[in-house]
């Protein structure tokens, strides 16, 4: 009795944790279909022509790209930079090693107001002007965080024996590279960087100080709540950008989680 | 190539930081031997192992394989193969594809490799489990598909860096008649390396007992226990009983010893000391019995349990007995290398 009472209180508590995080989205997804440009509760007239609104609006559409190039550029760029920092990282003996560990980890903990002042300042020092580049250049800043970790973690958790077994069977390199180096970290690859796709998609403080005249999707709806006008729309912008976040995230999340595609060295245990 | 040893060890030294591993290491091993490289943990053997597969560089020395001085090239231009401890098998590949690599990579069609693969799963009686991940296989056919993938390659030399160590010990002795009957089939160079002394005895035409980063003795199996060269050898290779006699030592089989009671007359030829049992272990084939002789060395001798020693079966600790043993049967040891 006193074990049922137990457990029944342990799930409302989950349930209300979850409530705590949920409830607000689940507001914007329903006044998305609330006719009235006024929230009130309970909903009135429910209708989808927002959906339409927010479809055919050129403002949405535009930032709708901006930030999809953006994220896209983001992330392939990360993904270079962030493996091979990696790789670096984790083969290397060097003084400083973990110092420099550290510093590429830092701009995910750095508050992305003071990344953005410290990019906006540069980039006015250097004299360039303010694009989408400089916006890829800042959400790469963090997006490599997300790539390094995912990579430096697999390869950790990889035996070196097989790089040599693989050096002792006749591959060069190149071909250790391309026939276990990288199946082995590709699972690692895809979900880092589908978070660094999540995270650049839905940025808004680096990007406020880094994009000049354009508006990021995130930036627009920002701009929109300010202003008020258009409050239904923004709801269904937000809306969708919550269901496409959400297959990337899930992806990530598999990949990383399920043991099926996690290398791991099946030797040790004896039979 | 003639009568070209398979490896040539010469001069042979290695140092990690301070310490050193490897002290002008000479090693020289023919074709087609099954050689064994024994020696406890830090003993140097794996090292020098690795240095023959090309994954560490000597300090000082050359290392030629039938003649060919490979000291400086890389593993992967090296022909000698090996058989890692942890198999290394590439848990996203299934088991003819893992078997298959060394071929791939240097380039062998693949219907041919398909077809070698097979064969060399099929002579490590591993046929039929060719689609299979690793991960779904037990410890000793992981160890099979290692072997497998190494001799696919027809390597000169097969490196086997304790390939048995993960196995129990059914299995392990299983895979040690196994591995002799393979290398006697395909006729291979077998550098072998281990820390088990039985392993070592059973599958070697020679061995190599090494510590602290120097060679003790390198002789065929009954050499090295017959006739151990040091006091480390002669208390690895089994165990042995070792004391000083007019300031030399000696090396004593426990198996050679034979207990008498204090009044008993010793055979005819012998040599018998007088002292007291103080312990008794009962093993079934045999019973180990701890002497304390009043000269004040300690003897363990080993009683065949086959009905005649009266000694053995009877004695309890405390007992007054004798030791008796054939001066033939003490061996002088080697000091200078002590």
């Amino acid at each position: 009795m006193r074990r049922r009472l137990a457990r029944a209180s342990l799930w409302l508590w989950v349930l209300g944790v979850l409530f705590f995080l949920f409830a607000p989205i689940a507001t914007i997804v329903l006044f998305g279909f609330d006719r009235s440009n006024v929230e009130t509760w309970p909903i009135q007239h429910w209708t989808l022509s927002w959906y339409s609104v927010a479809w055919h609006d050129p403002q949405v559409r535009a930032a709708f790209a901006l930030s999809l190039k953006a994220a896209f550029a983001a992330t392939i760029l990360s993904l270079v930079l962030g493996s091979m920092a990696a790789f670096g990282v984790h083969r290397a003996r060097f003084f400083g090693r973990d110092s420099i560990s550290l510093l590429l980890i830092l701009p995910l903990a750095l508050p992305g107001i003071i990344t953005g002042v410290a990019l906006n300042s540069a980039f006015q020092w250097a004299g360039i002007q303010l694009s989408i580049w400089t916006i890829i250049v800042g959400h790469t800043t963090f997006c490599i965080v997300v790539i390094y970790n995912n990579v430096i973690a697999r390869l950790r958790r990889t035996s070196n024996t097989l790089l040599e077994a693989s050096a002792d069977l006749g591959a060069t390199a190149v071909q250790t590279f391309r026939f276990v180096t990288l199946p082995t970290i590709a699972t690692a690859l895809v979900s880092g960087a589908l978070l660094a796709f999540a995270l650049s998609f839905d940025e808004v403080i680096v990007t406020t100080f880094t994009a000049g005249a354009q508006n990021t999707l995130p930036i627009w709806i920002f701009g929109a709540i300010r202003l008020g006008q258009q409050l239904p729309e923004v709801n269904v912008v937000v809306t969708m950008v919550v269901v496409l976040m959400f297959i990337p995230i899930l992806i990530a999340a598999r990949l990383t989680g399920s043991e099926n595609f996690a290398p791991r060295v099946a030797a040790t245990q004896p039979k | 190539m003639g009568d070209q040893s398979a490896i040539d060890i010469r001069g042979v030294a290695k140092s990690f930081a301070t310490t050193t591993v490897l002290h002008d290491i000479n090693l020289e091993i023919r074709d087609g031997e099954f050689f064994t490289m024994l020696g406890p943990s830090g003993s140097g053997k794996t090292t020098l192992l690795r240095m023959v597969a090309g994954f560490e560089t000597p300090d000082a020395g050359t290392i030629k394989l039938h003649g060919d001085d490979v000291t400086q090239r890389p593993a992967h231009l090296r022909p000698v193969n090996t058989v890692f401890q942890d198999y290394a098998l590439f848990p996203h590949m299934d088991v003819v594809t893992n078997v298959e690599y060394g071929l791939r990579v240097s380039g062998v069609k693949r219907d041919a490799r398909r077809r070698r693969a097979n064969e060399a799963l099929a002579m490590v009686r591993l046929e039929g489990f060719g689609e299979r991940r690793p991960a779904q296989l037990s410890g000793g056919q992981r160890q099979r598909v290692a072997l497998a993938r190494a001799i696919v390659n027809e390597p000169s030399v097969l490196l086997l860096d304790e390939p048995l160590g993960a196995l129990d010990l059914k299995l392990r002795q299983e895979m040690q008649t196994e591995l002799k009957a393979i290398q006697r089939r395909i006729g291979i160079t077998f550098l072998y390396v281990t820390h088990d002394q039985e392993e070592a005895m059973a599958m070697s035409d020679r061995i190599a007992i090494m510590n602290k980063g120097v060679i003790e003795q390198i002789g065929s199996p009954k050499e090295v226990y017959e006739l151990p060269a040091t006091a480390f050898v002669a208390s690895f290779i089994g165990t042995s009983n070792v004391i000083e006699r007019d300031g030399r030592s000696q090396s004593l089989r426990p198996e050679r010893l034979i207990i008498l009671t204090a009044s008993e007359a010793a055979p005819v030829g012998s040599h018998a000391e007088p002292g007291a049992v103080t312990d008794v272990v009962y093993l079934g084939m045999v019973t180990r019995v701890f002497v304390h002789l009043d000269s004040g060395d300690d003897l363990v001798a080993v009683q065949t349990n086959d009905g005649s020693s009266i000694a053995s079966t009877v004695a309890n600790p405390g007992d007054r007995v004798q030791v008796a043993w054939r001066p033939a049967d003490a061996f002088d040891l080697d000091t200078a290398l002590v």
